[in-house]
């Protein structure tokens, strides 16, 4: 087990490290590409087997953001089920024996913490327009402007912990069991962080979902 | 005692102390939800949504707690 904080390096092109989850991002990008590709290639009405899965797992992310975001929801649907999709398959691409999850760096969490921090900002200020958006921060009270500053930034950086840190104490876990039992009894851990795996999707993409849905409200509540 | 000494010791107690609080308010968060569901079989989605989004805010302070104590094991700055 090594340092979390430190990235493991897999090689370098000129003079910027390449680290082992950048490269498994990239292959997991490919992964999803290439899914994407062969399944929409042909699509029938009556749906077969493969095409049906992927209509459910459309259609319930598409009912669960119509619950929370009940105004335009074809604008947000590519980033929350691109992020959910992502999300699920890079916390449980851990499964592949000698493949690491790429979420289990904090630079990842990062990058998807600040994709969801700017696209809140795009929304509202797209929604609202930028004095309308600004506005918004002085509700119910301008004393309490430093505040909600603030929890735009605690939450995003919230975000990027729960996913880094969930991920991360989960290979923690199973490389500490691993180091006192080999045999059999890993198999109900490895179980429970499969479930945490697709938890921590789904509240990373629900937490998105709600901020965005927050920062579109004429109002200014659910947050 | 030793730098590395404390740092151990106190990242064990910051664990710890971060563990109780959150275990404490999930049991009762979980336990108001499972009310409310006996109560309203048909609202289960909504409160399980909600009690989802709840429980990852409460357990961001065990998480604080966790990174903390993993700075201190880890990335230590006052320790060479």
């Amino acid at each position: 087990m090594g340092n979390p904080f430190s990235p493991h390096i897999a090689f370098m092109i000129g003079p910027v490290p390449i680290s082992m989850a950048v490269v498994t991002t990239w292959g997991i990008i490919v992964l999803l590409a290439l899914l994407c590709w062969l399944s929409c290639r042909k699509l029938q009405i009556n749906a077969g087997r493969w095409q049906s899965v992927l209509e459910i797992l459309i259609t319930g992310i598409d009912d669960q953001i119509t619950q929370i975001i009940d105004e335009n929801k074809v604008r947000f649907f590519p980033l929350i089920a691109t992020l959910f999709i992502f999300i699920c398959l890079a916390n449980l691409i851990d499964i592949v024996p000698g493949l690491s999850s790429p979420t289990a760096v904090l630079e990842t969490t990062a990058a998807l913490a600040v994709i969801t921090f700017f696209s809140v900002h795009y929304v509202g200020i797209k929604s609202k327009g930028l004095l309308g958006y600004l506005k918004s921060f002085t509700e119910p009270n301008i004393i309490l402007l430093p505040f909600t500053i603030l929890s735009q930034i605690t939450r995003t950086f919230s975000m990027m912990v729960r996913l880094f840190g969930n991920m991360m104490s989960g290979q923690f876990l199973m490389g500490i069991i691993l180091a006192f039992v080999g045999l059999l009894v890993p198999i109900p851990l490895m179980i429970l962080h499969v479930l945490i795996s697709i938890l921590q999707a789904y509240i990373f993409t629900i937490l998105a979902t709600v901020f965005i849905a927050a920062a579109i409200a004429e109002d200014n509540k659910g947050d | 005692m030793d730098l590395d000494l404390i740092s151990i010791i106190v990242a064990g107690f910051t664990v710890s102390a971060g563990a109780i609080g959150p275990a404490l308010s999930e049991g009762y968060a979980v336990g108001k939800a499972m009310d409310a569901i006996a109560r309203q079989p048909e609202a289960a989605g909504p409160l399980a949504r909600t009690l989802f989004v709840g429980l990852a805010m409460i357990e961001t302070t065990a998480i604080y707690c966790l990174v903390i104590g993993l700075l201190l094991l880890y990335a230590n700055p006052f320790v060479g």
